[in-house]
């Protein structure tokens, strides 16, 4: 009985009940709670930095198609580095360390593609003729990007806010194991422990939380397009 | 430091744990094909076997992909198998989604005007649907390879080998090279997988509509 998955199945076979309740009312305070509350914190903290960096850059690339190209090219190759790779590479330098900064700094890697390339195409959607009528009606260039362009690629930007942030949450699971904290690092030691209570209550809590993140962020999506409710109306 | 990092791809183990992770990739690749696929074909044409599909697609891609490799581990135990099917059950959405809107998507007066000329559904299927669908669908597989192999790394937590072995060997052994060696590794083999799945995409798209985006402007 050496093989370790021998020995795990025992394991499963000897402790019947695959979710120990007991377990989970015991330690809901202590330990569920607050990897779901550093879980919202990191994804949370990650979309925003990521909007911050992502929109003016793709505003610039937007005006200045020449930028385009080689922001897509830096950020997809970013977006395809596997997140444990990615993590690995940042703790090893020495300014950067274990704990959640690594782990933030790889979310945000990760959501700038997809904001930035929603923020282009949110940009090219506006119609020439509504900016053109814009500027008749005496609006600077300010003001046009403020006032028509960007509250109308509104609905495509937050349409990818809410792909990032899909991703993001999924991937700071990962995160838990370079101290990252959140959700993850109850898989983690449900791996290490052997107890499949804390892995099942890990991986449902983060299913969950992305799965309303995406429908909180789909309604936001829907409200912003009063265009398309008056058409279907 | 560079040199510790080579030093590292000069060991033995380094092929067999590239090796890993390759087959890993493929093989859950090609099941999640060989699934996603024909659900694909067969909902083709029920607008409630789509709806249905798409959905099991978009809260499959809402599982972080940790939490399902995690999740099977109580069920199956440690090791290759188990890992084997974590990734090839994350491998199925992009693949489902993407064929199934691809076919759907398919200008309905297209297939009129075939049907028309009095070509059957398979052959509508075979020479109008698929062709017209093919780079859809070839994206789908695409996002699903690279991602693939990004989720191969984590088959090391559920004792299914791969290149992500090298990194948490290094974490625990504080070796930075063993580790730096494992992210690179990594890095490298999903940057080929997105190039080279890039090239047979473009393979995939018939002449015809090559010509139709060139004349579009794309």
């Amino acid at each position: 009985m050496s093989n370790p998955a021998l020995l795990l199945l025992q394991d499963v076979l000897e402790e019947p009940k695959l979710i120990d309740w007991e377990w989970l009312r015991e330690n809901f305070w202590e330990d569920i709670v607050p990897a779901f509350q550093g879980h919202i914190f990191l994804s949370f903290i990650s979309v925003a930095v990521a909007l911050l960096i992502a929109l003016p850059i793709g505003i610039l690339s937007a005006r200045y198609r020449k930028v385009y190209p080689p922001v897509t090219f830096v950020t997809g190759i970013l977006y395809s580095i596997p997140s444990l790779a990615l993590f690995a590479i940042l703790i090893s330098i020495p300014a950067v360390g274990l704990g959640p900064t690594p782990v933030i700094i790889a979310l945000v890697a990760y959501s700038l593609l997809i904001l930035i390339r929603n923020t282009v195409a949110g940009l090219d959607s506006v119609p020439p003729e509504t900016i053109d009528a814009a500027r008749g009606m005496g609006l600077t260039n300010r003001q046009i990007l403020f006032r028509v362009e960007l509250p109308l690629a509104l609905p495509i930007i937050v349409a990818g806010v809410r792909i990032a942030t899909v991703t993001i949450i999924g991937i700071a699971t990962i995160g838990a194991y370079i101290s990252g904290g959140g959700l993850g690092a109850l898989i983690f030691d449900g791996i290490n422990r052997q107890f499949p209570t804390m892995i099942i209550a890990g991986a449902v809590l983060a299913t969950a939380m992305a799965i309303i993140a995406d429908l909180l962020l789909l309604g936001l999506e829907r409200y912003l397009r009063p265009w398309a409710r008056a058409r279907k109306a | 430091m560079i040199s510790d990092i080579l030093g590292v791809f000069a060991r033995p183990e380094f092929p067999t744990l590239l090796r890993q992770h390759i087959v890993l990739s493929v093989v859950a690749l090609l099941i999640a094909i060989v699934i996603a696929l024909p659900v694909a074909l067969l909902i083709r044409n029920t607008r409630v076997g789509a709806a249905i599909a798409i959905n099991i697609g978009n809260v499959g891609r809402a599982v972080p992909s940790l939490a399902i490799l995690a999740l099977l581990l109580p069920f199956l135990g440690i090791g290759f198998w188990t890992a084997l099917v974590a990734l090839a059950v994350l491998a199925i959405p992009p693949i489902l989604i993407n064929a199934s809107t691809g076919l759907r998507e398919v200008d309905k007066g297209i297939i009129d005007a075939a049907r028309g000329m009095g070509l059957s559904g398979s052959q509508i299927l075979a020479r109008i649907q698929l062709p017209i669908a093919a780079p859809v669908i070839f994206a789908g597989i695409k996002t699903s390879a690279v991602q693939t192999v990004a989720s191969a790394t984590l088959a090391t937590f559920i004792g299914g080998g791969g290149l992500g072995d090298l990194i948490v060997l290094g974490l625990q052994r504080r070796g930075p090279e063993i580790l730096l060696a494992g992210a690179f590794s990594v890095a490298v083999l999903a940057i080929i997988t997105e190039v080279g799945f890039g090239f047979l995409e473009s393979a995939f798209t018939p002449k015809g509509l090559k010509i139709a985006q060139k004349r579009r402007g794309k």
